[in-house]
């Protein structure tokens, strides 16, 4: 036993792609049973969209005008609630240093933890998208491939810097303050063009805005899972 | 048992030192544990315990110095340092909403393990928790989790075990169950860094005590002088003296 361990290495690509799924699917068993804390920001984005739609309302055009800044300022402030959470489940029982000592890649982790998140994400914005659709006069069912594209795009920016950002706050006592404060400053331009991408879709998209604020998307997508994937090691490390 | 020199130590420090913030908390010590062997480090609450074992387990890179685990080095080669060391600590570093069965498939998937279903209940089995296999770790007393947490070392018999503290909270069969994993590791060659107050449950595993003092260890309990071996020092050599476990006690 010894000797193997003692020459053991960590695997290859395939036990890597053991421990991402073994993250994300640990994370969302322990969301899965504590069901509460997903109810609660399902609940929390169903509120803010019905405090938004009383504020811009009663006239429809101005609920449409609104329809996709308040689709993702929900998305963005639900999110901060999930990525908080991951993290929260580690620091529980001190799960958290275990879980760095394991052998292998701790980018496992960030990639396990991306997945999780985005699976849960999504789960609120099947939720918001709907309700969002009723209360604000949208357009989602003539608009839904392109505004699904938009969605899924910059939901993956979203959570994998969230995700990244939540592993820096983690270890904070202000980690509820901390990390807005990190990661609203550089969703700026991701959200910006999240907002005008689906805007762009909902109302017809007759300009042909939508694939160029698409494109933009994907490109900020590819610099912040690269940039988040490569630091990870470091930032959860000490 | 102790002592061969045809492998490498499970542990080796040399001139290790840490600050946090001002303050030296450990001030360049050395340590070497042999294969087989288990050191008992003893030590004021604050002197540093925790921070060497977070050291030796690469949670925490030494301002100074330098260390291996059976030869690979802590700063250079961490990833293969991980695959040999196993951490029991004062927290049972479990998943609150998982039951047993499930907190120890994700040790082991995160080793690199399938983990079966087979040998995960003979495991729950060992540290007695077969009744409680499908319950979440949430309705589990202290002791319990600690079960399940010695249950996780059992999953991987590492080359180098690190306790900080093992025998809290746990009943006398619960010690039991702790030595015997002590044991198990140093059957198969490992070391075993074990941080305690308590001396007496693990006297008769122990086969050196160390004190950690002003960022140094030092050979010894602390009650005697600072060089050599104490007679005192609860050991597995001389815990069967009543003598010692009467002074101890």
């Amino acid at each position: 036993m010894a000797d193997e361990r003692a020459g053991g290495t960590s695997g290859g690509w395939r036990a890597e792609g053991r421990r991402v799924l073994a993250v994300a699917w640990k994370d969302l068993l322990s969301e899965g049973r504590a069901r509460a804390n997903l109810l609660s920001v399902i609940l929390f984005a169903g509120t803010a969209l019905l405090l938004f739609a009383f504020a811009f309302g009663p006239d429809a055009q101005d609920l449409r005008d609104a329809g996709a800044g308040v689709i993702w300022l929900t998305i963005l402030l639900s999110g901060i609630l999930i990525f908080n959470r991951s993290y929260q489940v580690e620091l529980e029982g001190g799960a958290l240093e275990a879980l760095l000592t394991y052998p292998g890649s701790r980018r496992a982790i960030f990639l396990g933890k991306l997945l999780a998140n985005l699976v849960l994400v999504l789960v609120v914005e099947s939720v918001v998208l709907p309700l969002a659709a009723v209360l604000f006069h949208v357009p989602l069912l003539e608009a839904l491939p392109g505004v699904a594209g938009i969605v899924l795009a910059g939901t993956f920016g979203f959570v994998a810097l969230g995700t990244f950002y939540a592993a820096i706050s983690s270890r904070s006592r202000a980690r509820d303050v901390l990390l807005p404060l990190l990661l609203f400053p550089m969703l700026v331009p991701l959200l910006l063009a999240a907002v005008q991408g689906t805007t762009a879709y909902l109302e017809g998209d007759a300009m042909g805005y939508g694939g160029g604020w698409l494109r933009l998307i994907l490109a900020f997508d590819v610099i912040f899972f690269t940039a988040a994937y490569w630091a990870f090691d470091h930032v959860i490390g000490e | 048992m102790t002592g061969d020199s045809s492998f490498p130590p499970p542990l080796k420090l040399e001139g290790i030192a840490h600050r946090f913030g001002r303050r030296w908390i450990l001030r360049g010590l050395d340590l070497q544990l042999d294969p087989g062997q288990v050191v008992a480090m003893i030590g004021a609450n604050g002197a540093g315990k925790t921070t060497l074992l977070r050291i030796a387990a690469t949670l925490l890179r030494p301002l100074r110095g330098r260390g291996w685990v059976g030869g690979a080095s802590l700063l250079e080669n961490s990833d293969r340092v991980r695959t040999m060391i196993g951490i029991l600590g004062h927290s049972p570093a479990l998943y609150e909403d998982l039951t047993p069965v499930e907190n120890l498939r994700f040790c082991l998937q995160m080793q690199g393990d399938p983990g079966d279903r087979g040998r995960i209940l003979a495991i729950l089995d060992e540290v007695g928790l077969t009744d409680f296999a499908h319950v979440r770790v949430r309705r589990f007393s202290t002791g319990m989790r600690r079960r399940v947490a010695v249950g996780r070392v059992l999953a991987s018999l590492p080359h180098l075990l690190l306790m900080d503290e093992p025998y809290a909270s746990l009943d006398p069969e619960g010690v039991e169950l702790v030595n015997g994993t002590i044991q198990r590791v140093v059957d198969e060659g490992g070391g075993v860094l074990l941080a305690t107050h308590d001396l007496r449950s693990g006297a008769g595993l122990t086969d050196r005590v160390v004190t950690l003092d002003r960022g140094l260890l030092r050979e010894g309990d602390g009650r005697q002088p600072a060089h050599g071996r104490t007679d005192s020092s609860p050991t597995r050599a001389d815990s069967s003296s009543p003598t010692t476990r009467g002074q101890l006690a």
